[in-house]
């Protein structure tokens, strides 16, 4: 009796996995989960101190976002595809040597193709290595998963990363020196007129102040948030 | 196979080692020359932000050949080693290992407007790693017309502020010979009562707060390296003054 019932079920499973499209509902939630219900910065608070230290202005903070994009979608899609290989023991080993080795291979493409980019966010390059978001979505998802759905998570959680990044850029660089994207978007007559950038805009604890509005916002607007006690 | 045996452990290892090295070691290699190229033109701009001239990393190497007249290599005693190519020969780091005796000194002499600028590369130590940049002497040989610095791995937001044109601003017109002919060089000062630099002959900028030890790299730095060439800087003064 149990013999024809435990044929059934693999082949079921297997047909319904193979009719799931590229961009099922399923898949789509890997990407846009992170942007809001489970961003890493604003509702998981992984990652701060690279958010704190590149969002004075907006352009390196769109170039950091893209190396993380980068980055995240290559290990996420390397350590899915070597996912039965990996011995378990080093498997965090492997997923450092994994992240790390991308990370050097952006950093290489950026020192010769954005050199003033890649000077301006020196050490913080090196640092995507430390990102937790990074090991931590290759530990909790790409080892589980397959290679299309992690690739969806890398770039999810990156785009969420970097999204949070724009956005506390974007106001840093608007207030701290009245610029956007470097060029001068607070007309001279408003500083004629008594009007002063603010220079605390400009360091860190702000990051953090502008951050923490973001996330009051956030939670005002996307109730799922607010824990229940 | 079983993944957990010890055997399967090392051969994964071994054979990852071997994947990431020639990958990397393959993209290091092809683009090298595309990053040299990034060095050498800033290299370029940075020499020229010394005497007023800004220009993109792109324009730089046309206004470099314009501007720049001469690129001298020097000897302890000021004279020229014609051997040497100051530009792409000497390179800083490794001279300063060597006796001054055996160093070669270069020396860029510039040509803007009629206007004759000397710009000298300095390299020193900051708190935590390598300091360096270049200084440019109007025709006196004495009165600062620019400088820039840069530095490895300097704290961001305090001893990294060095590179802030606001804080190499401060060193323009300072003046690196005293009164009496003596090279002193420029004191990053912490005790500086001239916080706006409107003193200019009192061989002193306004310190960075929390960057102590940067600041008295820059300030070794500068004389430490203006020290070997004092005779090509003061042989011609004299001489020009004998002339005049």
């Amino acid at each position: 009796m149990s013999q024809p019932k435990s044929n059934k079920k693999p082949a079921i499973f297997f047909v319904a996995k193979e009719r799931e499209s590229l961009f099922s509902k399923k898949n789509r939630k890997l990407l846009k989960d992170p942007l809001d219900d489970n961003n890493p910065i604003t509702v998981q608070v992984l990652g701060i101190c690279s958010a704190l230290a590149i969002t004075v202005q907006l352009k390196p903070a769109i170039v950091m976002s893209l190396s993380v994009v980068a980055v995240m979608a290559a290990s996420n899609v390397i350590v899915s595809i070597l996912r039965n290989a990996i011995p378990n023991r080093i498997r965090i080993i492997v997923q450092l040597v994994v992240v790390a080795s991308m990370v050097i291979l952006v950093d290489q493409v950026l020192r010769a193709f954005a050199y003033d980019v890649s000077k301006q966010l020196s050490i913080f390059i090196g640092l995507i290595i430390t990102n937790c978001i990074v090991m931590g979505r290759l530990e909790a998802f790409a080892l589980g998963n397959g290679v299309w759905k992690s690739f969806l998570d890398g770039v999810g959680n990156a785009a969420g990363y970097g999204f949070m990044l724009i956005i506390v850029a974007f106001f840093r660089e608007l207030f701290g020196s009245g610029k956007l994207y470097g060029y001068q978007v607070i007309p001279d007559a408003v500083y004629e007129m008594g009007y002063e950038n603010n220079g605390l805009m400009l360091l860190s604890p702000m990051a953090l102040i502008t951050l923490g509005i973001i996330i009051w916002v956030q939670r005002a607007r996307n109730r799922k948030l607010i824990e229940k006690h | 196979m079983n993944r957990d045996s010890n055997g399967y452990t090392f051969g994964f290892a071994a054979a990852m080692v071997l994947v990431v090295a020639s990958v990397l070691a393959f993209t290091a290699s092809s683009l090298k020359d595309l990053q040299a190229e990034n060095v050498r033109k800033e290299k370029m701009q940075n020499i020229l932000s010394t005497i007023g001239v800004e220009t993109d990393r792109d324009g730089a190497e046309k206004l470099f050949n314009t501007y720049i007249v001469e690129q001298l290599a020097l000897r302890n005693d000021g004279t020229v080693d014609e051997a040497v190519d100051a530009f792409s020969d000497v390179n800083l780091a490794f001279e300063l290992k060597k006796d001054a005796k055996d160093q070669r000194f270069p020396l860029y002499v510039a040509n803007v407007d009629a206007a004759k600028y000397y710009i000298i590369p300095l390299r020193g130590s900051g708190l935590w790693d390598a300091i360096w940049g270049y200084i440019a002497l109007n025709e006196d040989r004495n009165t600062i017309k620019g400088a820039v610095f840069d530095h490895k791995g300097e704290t961001a937001g305090l001893g990294a502020e060095i590179t802030q044109q606001w804080f190499m601003d401060r060193f323009v017109d300072e003046k690196i010979f005293n009164t009496s002919g003596d090279l002193v060089g420029i004191n990053v000062s912490k005790t500086n009562n001239d916080p706006n630099d409107t003193d200019k002959d009192d061989h002193e900028v306004d310190a960075i707060s929390g960057a102590t030890i940067t600041g008295d790299g820059v300030s070794e730095m500068i004389v430490e390296r203006l020290q070997h060439y004092l005779s090509y800087l003061k042989a011609d003064t004299e001489q020009l003054a004998f002339n005049n």
